[in-house]
């Protein structure tokens, strides 16, 4: 493709409408090592969206920064630089608590183990009704009741009544994560964070935990944000990827696209990576090496160390994302330059 | 079998507890020829590190082996007493636990805790027990100068290997393997299992490699155990089973996984849950979430049944 055509672009939002979560330059360091401390740069100048009624998957290696992309998102932590625009207003500027409860109830996160994300001396029923009774304030009781059980049934838990009723001791791993599901629908949430939601399951239920988001994206049009380190999961139900690297957003595009075209080198390290039943047996990936620790990283590409393709600008110049086709962006200066 | 070097027969491993028996393990079979790597997957619950740890002698009350023998190099290990164990164990298998920082000793060096293996299986001089350790850090890839490192200064990829590097110290015949990668990222998990397919291929020691992860030994192990509610459900070389799975489960088990190959479909996993351990039904364990479940099924629990290059625990294949 002629360079003319590469448009520096992030975003590959249709325009007509405005996107339901757009982040745009998210930054967050850490000080780590006390007074003479470094700077850990957990996300740096991060920018997508996130439009309604679909899943946009972040993958990467622990430590890319994915959980922490959501945890910024989720107003865990306040971000160093950048902003996030949640239907079009800033998350960043959020103080009041009425404001925060109310927009945790639209953006709720599921969490990555269903074992410590319940409250193991309350019944199913006390967290959801809790959750109810912040998020939800203006319900009547009886309406909260019919919600619980309306969330519980929704995912697949049902009689509800009799769930409601039951500890989280009770129920196994997969209907634990349910129930952490159930809660973060009884918000009538417009987009869900999910880091890691299936990654503690067993292979058998997995699946039946992502065909439950395609579901929900599909009829109730609830947006995720589907954070996980498992490419495969991802092009399962999502219709857009991010692959991040040691921070940094290196690809990004429709995710058909990205899988059968992967242009960055990392991409394609991850893609030769996955255990996959049905893999070609031609498919090996060489030596992998290790992920950097992002620790005041300087200035050039963080995968020139394992980058089979690197150029001597790749050690000088930090890659910015370009587009490589439509909706389809990688920072890479050999494959996107 | 002469080759083999290790013959698990009839193993029946159980936990009392207040609460009841849970048959974790129910007349399981198999044998282990010299430098065989077997993979044995299930799900969590499923009995498969019970099995592993029966056949290294770790098991703890309340879990113990209630029936059936294990054999190893012509012994049967479950009738040998601490200190003849003691002599086995290490020199001649050794185990790789799950969680390498939990198992390593965050107190000492890699330099020390090797030293502390070699010295309790009687070697003394402090120039072999350099030069061996130098050795084993080379043959899974990590520089001798982290010899003087501690745990926590390794990552955890590299603490992986300094394990796997621990139990090659005295070239034993068997090395068992507790899901070594589950805590690893997919990239640092696949050039692990490469490295540990190519030192057994070189030193010639036999695997059994346990994981929840089908697809992570599919192109590494010879043979594949399936594991299901304390049984073996099927049994046989690892390209036949992934090519023609044949139990019900192992269907369900690989119709599981997305795949980032060919047209996207849609998947339907498995429903439902495991039964209990402590209240398992008469009939075939798998028989309330099998698609194909007959009558039978509920009658008493299958016989495994030679199909092909495999054994199956299915009335499917009654008559084959």
């Amino acid at each position: 493709m002629p360079l003319a055509e590469r448009k520096s672009v992030v975003c590959c939002t249709k325009m007509t409408e405005p996107p339901l979560l757009q982040i745009i330059g998210l930054t967050k360091h850490f000080r780590v090592g006390g007074v003479f401390g470094r700077t850990l740069h957990a996300v740096d100048d991060a920018s997508l969206t996130v439009n309604a009624g679909e899943i946009v998957a972040v993958v990467g290696e622990s430590g890319s920064g994915k959980s922490t992309l959501a945890r910024l998102v989720a107003k865990v932590f306040k971000p160093t630089a950048g902003e996030i625009l949640f239907e079009g207003r800033s998350v960043t500027a959020i103080r009041s608590r009425r404001d925060l409860l109310a927009y945790r109830g639209k953006v709720p996160m599921v969490f990555q183990d269903p074992f410590a994300s319940l409250n193991s001396v309350h019944k199913i029923g006390y967290s959801l009704r809790r959750g109810l009774q912040l998020h939800r304030a203006s319900l009547s009781p009886a309406e909260r009741e019919a919600a619980a059980q309306a969330a519980l049934e929704a995912v697949g838990l049902s009689p509800a009544e009799k769930n409601l009723e039951k500890y989280p001791h009770e129920l196994s791993g997969g209907q634990r994560q349910r129930a952490g599901f159930a809660q973060a629908l009884s918000l009538q949430p417009k987009l869900v964070l999910a880091d890691e939601p299936v990654s503690m399951l067993d292979v058998s239920i997995r699946i039946g935990l992502l065909n439950l988001m395609a579901r929900l994206c599909a009829e109730e049009k609830i947006s995720f944000l589907y954070i996980t380190h498992d490419i495969a999961s991802a092009r399962y139900v999502s219709q857009r990827i991010v692959v991040m690297y040691a921070g940094k957003i290196v690809e990004m595009g429709v995710t058909e696209d990205v899988l059968r075209r992967p242009a960055h080198p990392y991409t394609r390290l991850l893609l030769s990576a996955v255990p996959d039943p049905k893999a070609p047996l031609g498919v090996d990936a060489g030596e992998m090496g290790e992920p950097p620790l992002v620790i005041e990283p300087g200035e050039g590409c963080r995968f020139l160390r394992r980058c089979p393709i690197a150029l001597g600008v790749c050690g000088r110049v930090t890659p910015a994302l370009r587009e490589v086709a439509a909706g389809h962006a990688a920072a890479c200066h050999v494959t996107a330059g | 079998m002469s080759d083999a070097i290790l013959e698990v027969s009839g193993l029946r491993v159980e936990y009392r507890t207040a609460g009841g028996t849970a048959l974790a393990v129910d007349d399981v079979s198999f044998s282990l020829a010299r430098g065989e790597f077997l993979g044995i997957v299930g799900e969590s619950g499923c009995g498969k590190s019970t099995l592993l740890f029966a056949i290294a002698q770790l098991l703890a009350p309340p879990a113990a082996v209630t029936a059936g023998t294990v054999t190893f190099m012509g012994k049967n290990i479950a009738a040998l007493n601490a200190s003849a164990l003691r002599a086995v164990r290490w020199r001649d298998f050794a185990v790789v636990m799950q969680s390498a920082m939990n198992a390593l000793n965050p107190v000492k060096t890699v330099a020390a805790q090797f030293a502390d293996a070699m010295r309790a299986h009687g070697v003394g001089s402090v120039s072999e027990i350099t030069s061996r350790s130098r050795e084993v850090l080379a043959l899974v890839g990590i520089d001798s100068a982290h010899l003087k490192s501690f745990p926590h200064q390794l990552s955890g990829g590299m603490r992986q290997r300094v394990m796997i590097a621990m139990a090659l110290l005295l070239s034993p015949e068997l090395i068992v393997m507790d899901e070594p990668t589950s805590a690893l990222d997919v990239v640092a998990q696949r050039s692990l299992m490469v490295q540990i397919r190519e030192l057994q291929k070189r030193l010639g020691f036999a695997v059994i490699f346990v994981t929840h992860d089908m697809s992570l030994v599919g192109r590494f192990s010879d043979r594949l155990a399936v594991m299901y509610a304390g049984t073996v459900v099927e049994i046989g070389p690892t390209r036949e089973i992934f090519e023609t799975p044949r139990h019900p489960y192992t269907q369900g088990l690989l119709d599981s996984f997305p795949s980032i190959y060919g047209p996207k479909v849609k998947l339907a996993g498995i429903p439902g849950a495991p039964p209990n351990l402590a209240d398992l039904p008469a009939g075939c364990r798998f028989e309330m979430r099998c698609s194909k479940a007959l009558k039978t099924c509920r009658d008493a629990v299958p016989e495994l049944h030679a199909v092909g290059g495999t054994q199956v625990r299915c009335v499917l294949y009654e008559n084959d």
